[in-house]
This record gives C-alpha cells, structure tokens and sequence, in this order.
C-alpha cells in the first residue's frame, strides 16, 4: 500500500486489572486486548468480528480514546496523538455510534440540542449548531421538521440509530467507528439504516470501522474483515477472499457457523466446542489451540505472528499458515473449510 | 438510494426553534392541579409568615393566664375571639402560629436547601470521577451517617452551644450525608451510561458533562429527595429547642409548641395538636410539589 493508510494501530494492549483481597491489590488481569496491530485504508470500510468477549469494543472504545491503552501506539493519517496530534483533534476526525440506542442519547435532551452538542463544545454558536443539528437530520432521513423537538423517546429504535449517526457526522469526522451499531435493530430497519450508513459514506468520503458479531452484516458491509479472538488478531484480509477461502482455523469455523439455507450445506455439527477459555488466564501460546481440531505441541511452545499470505492479501496467525513453524500441517490450506 | 423521509422537491423548510428543557417542565408543572393546589397552600402560609406582624393579629408574645388552654373560636369577655384557641400560657394560637411560621418554615426549610446544595456538589464530585476521590469523599461522609439523626443534631449543637444559627448549621450537617448519598449512586448510574461516553467522545471537558447531561438526570431524583427532609428537619429542630439547644421560649416556633403543648393533649387535644398539623401541612405540601416536580422533570411521563 503506497498511500498512508488513514489509522495505524500498532501493538495496542489493555489490561484490566482484577482487584481482590483486602486492600484491594491486584491480583489478575483481564487481558482485554493484547497486541492488536491493523491498518484501515481512507475510504474502506474495516469489518470486525469475533465472539462476545474477545476485545473489539474495547479496541473500538481505545480507538476513541475513552479507554486509555497500556502499550501500543495509535497514528491517524501519519500523526500520533501527542506527537502533531492534540486530543481535541483527534475527537473531531474519530467518532463512534453506539449499540445501545437508547442509552447513547441523554433523555433530557431534545434530539436537535443532542446533536448539536459537539458541534457547540467545538465552538460553534448555538444558532449555526441547530441549523447544522437540523441539516445532519435531513442527511439521515429524519424530516427536522417533525423530528427536531422530539425526546429520545419518541423516536423507535431505527430512528434513535439514525439519530446517534447523525451525532457522529455532526463533527464532520473522516473515521467513524460503528460498535454493534446496527445489532439491536430488527431485519427491515437494519437494512435501511445499512443502506443508510453506505450512502452517507460514498457522500461524504467517510472511512468506517464495522464491528459486528453479524457475518453477513460484516460482508454486505466491509471491504476487509479482521477477525478477533480473546484480544488477539487471528486473521485480516479482504472480505471476498477471508469468506471464500478462510486460513485459520478459527476464522473456518465461524464462516461454517453461519446458518445456510442451502439444502446441500447443511450445518449439523457445532464446529467448535465450549466456550472461549478465560481472558484472565489465557492459554499459552497460541490462545486458541485450546478449541483447534490441529492443535500441536509447537502451537503451545510459541504464539503465532501475524504473517502476510496470498501476495499481501491477507495476514494471518497460524503455525499452518507459516512455513518452518515445526507444524505438521505447513503448507495445506488451513482449517476446516 | 435509500428511501427517507425528507420532502426533496421542496425548499429547505426554516429551522424548527428548540424549546427549551426548563420552558417545557415548567408547562408541565403548571398543568399538574395537585403540585399547584400544594404550591398555592405553601405561598399561603409563606406569605402569612413574612408579613405576619402586618396582619392584624394578637400579640403572640402576651399572653394571659386567666385565659390558659381555651378552646377554637373562644371569645374573652373583652370582645376577642381566639379562633385557635390559647396556649398554656394563654397566649393567641392563631397569632404564636402565623408568627412560628417564620421560624419553623426558616428552620425547616434553610438547612435541607444548604445540605442539598452542599451534599449534591459532594455527591457529584464523588460519583462522576470515581475512584481514590468517590471513596475519601464518601466513606468521610459514612462516618457521620452511621449516628442518628437526632444524636448528631445533638452533639453538635451542644458542641457549638445553643441558638438557632448553630441549630442551623447542625441540621445542615445532618442531612449532608444521606443527600450526598443519594446524589452519588444517581451519578455512578447516569455516568456509565452511552451519553456520557459519547459526550467524552465529542471532546467535551468534564465540567461541561456534568453541566449539560449529568446535572439534569442527577438533580431531579435528588432534589425529590431533599425535599422529603423538610418535616424532618422541623422535627429536629423542635427537640433541639426542647432540649434548649435550638430556638428558645418564648419565641413562637412550631416543634417548639408543639413540646411545650404536649402535657396539653388531655385537656384541649384539638389546640394542642394545631402545631403539628401545620408542620404536616407543609410536609406534605412539600413533598407532593416535590414529587409534581420530579414528573414534570421526567420526560418520559
């Protein structure tokens, strides 16, 4: 990739930590996100997915800087935060829209003076924040006539979604960041606020990071899929050739989960088995071999990098997937698939 | 393209004006014929206690002991009527009332507002930034909550000495702790939810959240609260001036006759209850306004 890309994560690690005993000390870490390193091209669209629990809103959350990272370093067009890059900057180009709906909007709040509250921090007046307030309602589908005065609710829940959007767009970010946004909505209102969200980006040139445990959701939506696993990235590439043709094993099993009304690919037996081990105390090595059909000695002894694949296509973490790992199964296709 | 709601062949309609939040609760509270019949009974009796000396009234000072302890509506043979009867020291009822007001709804009313003030700010503080701050300001705040209320109030008007502005500063003392209480574990609530974040997220500094959104969601259920502490505070007031810590005779204050009127109960119950039903009154008064306040606060109802 020859132009910069818009967002360089590189190493990002949050702990928890667990507080016991008497004096409240320390005694384990949650270990929330450990490692996670991507890119996000301007103008693509980066999928996210993985189980409940294995760190993408919290990566989101430390994206957006509401969570403050251990380690690792977060470079937006070419300038780290403290380094060319203020924190007030970095709010006006980032902003994310929540899942809950209901709970991301203030109820005392009438949804026009919510949307133009960034706007106002920013210094904006308050006359130019409505009018904005008004024309990003306009942009999402909410007549401003009808909706302005309007309280949280009042509104249905595609209509409170379209509201947080258009509180996102209100400081003309070029990043935002979409947690679950879509998840707590039914079918038909999902798919026009999908639509929605895919028209606004082509319009206003914006760069969307998807986070979903929803894999069709994820391909309608993205252009590259990073999958995650207990705070790892287990595999990242285009979404076409990740859903065709997955490397690693866990990434295998998800697709093959997805409920297919195929007659002919008919899902009988649960690919994988149990629940993802405890973050507190993940297991060595790579952490998913606890649940891997191809787990060895070696995917114990050492974790697996995040290595490129299919000419740069794709980066994946696999002993399988790297030649001269000590793998038996070096060099084949990888997973279940 | 996505089907929306927006009219394209018509003009961009002017901008709808935005009501404010405080415009549309007072609307809703003017509505409410409870809260305003309860606000009208309270100017009433605010209004009969500031500008009692001007209302033609006895004298609540004087008092008479030929004329102790008579009924409601008892006339002197001088031509006048007692409409409240006569205390045990034959003073005018009607007149040691609309008079205590002054004193009763003073020392009801100014420590819970000073306590609300002072705790809500503590409480705030406490829950919005959380963490080594919330637990130095709150278990401070335990250690005064775990005396009684009555105990308190007494240790430290005794330690300050008597009068009414070391009975006010008590009672501000007292009520601090269950104020602050209630206003931190609102604030823990209402900080963890999306909003907050969100605001965080639109690079807004602390004072402005807790301005903007924190301030509207805490002070409500808080500011209901306080309010319910109003007849408590009269009540402890009433047993500090019992105890000679608080108002002294004969100034005219409502927990005051309503003490000296007790040993009364047998002889003339109606006039002896009289202070208590007006420290009643005003309680509930003040709690179903309170209560008005809060739904009409609540956007949801």
């Amino acid at each position: 990739m020859t132009t910069q890309p818009l967002l360089r994560v590189t190493a990002l690690r949050k702990w928890f930590p667990v507080r016991g005993g008497l004096f409240g000390r320390v005694t384990a870490n949650v270990q929330a996100v450990d490692g996670v390193s991507f890119d996000v091209a301007k103008g693509e669209t980066l999928g996210i997915v993985g189980e409940s629990g294995c760190g993408k809103s919290t990566t989101a959350r430390l994206l957006i800087r509401l969570i403050d990272p251990d380690a690792g370093e977060v470079v937006f067009d070419g300038l780290g935060l403290g380094d060319g890059l203020t924190l007030a900057d970095m709010r006006r180009q980032v902003q994310m829209v929540f899942q809950d709906s209901y709970a991301s909007l203030n109820p005392r709040l009438t949804i026009a003076d919510t949307i133009a509250f960034g706007p106002r921090v920013h210094g904006m007046d308050a006359s130019a924040a409505n009018a904005k307030a008004q024309d990003l309602l306009r942009k999402v589908g909410l007549a401003p006539e009808l909706f302005a005065g309007r309280y949280p609710h009042e509104l249905s829940g595609g209509q409170r979604q379209r509201v947080n959007i258009a509180r996102a767009l209100a400081l003309d970010p070029r990043l935002v960041l979409l947690d679950e946004a879509v998840s707590a909505l039914d079918k038909s209102i999902e798919a026009q606020v999908l639509n929605l969200l895919v028209d606004l980006k082509a319009e206003l040139g914006l760069t969307y990071v998807f986070i979903s445990h929803d894999l069709n959701v994820v391909r309608f939506m993205s252009d590259r899929v990073m999958v995650m696993y207990l705070g790892k990235v287990v595999e990242i590439g285009d979404v076409e050739l990740l859903y065709a043709a997955p490397c690693h094993p866990y990434t295998a099993a998800l697709l093959s989960a997805m409920p297919s009304t195929d007659p002919d690919r008919r899902t009988e037996r649960a690919p994988l088995a149990g629940d993802p081990p405890n973050p507190i105390n993940p297991p060595s090595g790579c952490r998913f071999r606890t649940r891997c059909p191809h787990a060895e000695r070696v995917c114990e002894a050492t974790e697996p990098a995040l290595r490129p694949r299919d000419a740069g296509r794709r980066l994946v973490a696999c002993h399988m997937a790297e030649p001269g790992s000590g793998h038996s199964r070096t060099g084949q296709a990888g997973g279940l698939a | 393209m996505a089907t929306t709601l927006s009219d394209r062949t018509a003009g961009p309609p002017p901008a709808t004006p935005v009501r404010g939040y405080w415009a549309g609760v007072g609307r809703r509270l003017v509505r409410d014929k409870v809260a305003m019949t309860c606000a009208a009974i309270l100017l009433l009796i605010v209004l009969a206690a500031i500008f009692a000396p001007y209302l033609g009234l006895a004298d609540p000072y004087r008092g008479s002991i030929a004329r102790r302890l008579r009924p409601m509506g008892f006339t002197t043979p001088q031509g006048f009527t007692h409409w409240l009867g006569t205390d045990e020291q034959g003073r005018d009822m009607l007149a040691r009332l609309v008079h205590g007001g002054r004193l009763s709804l003073f020392i009801g009313i100014l420590p819970v507002f000073n306590a609300f003030v002072i705790g809500s700010l503590l409480g705030i503080v406490a829950g919005y930034v959380g963490g080594r701050v919330n637990m130095a300001i709150m278990r401070t705040i335990d250690v005064f909550y775990a005396f009684p209320s009555v105990l308190l109030a007494i240790a430290i008007s005794g330690a300050l000495g008597a009068g009414i502005l070391n009975s006010l500063v008590s009672l501000t003392i007292v009520f601090i702790p269950p104020i602050a209480r209630v206003a931190e574990s609102v604030t823990t609530s209402v900080r963890n939810l999306d909003f907050v974040d969100a605001a965080r997220a639109s690079g807004a500094n602390a004072l402005t959240i807790i301005r903007v959104h924190v301030l509207g969601n805490v002070l409500g259920p808080v500011f209901v609260y306080a309010t319910s502490l109003i007849s408590v505070s009269m009540i402890l007031a009433s047993g500090l001036s019992f105890l000679g810590l608080g108002t002294k005779p004969p100034e005219p204050e409502w927990g005051l006759i309503l003490n000296t009127l007790r040993t009364a109960i047998y002889s003339q119950p109606l006039v002896a209850a009289l202070p208590g039903a007006m420290i009643f009154t005003v309680s509930i008064c003040f709690n179903l306004l309170s209560d008005g306040l809060r739904s009409a606060m609540d956007v949801k109802l």
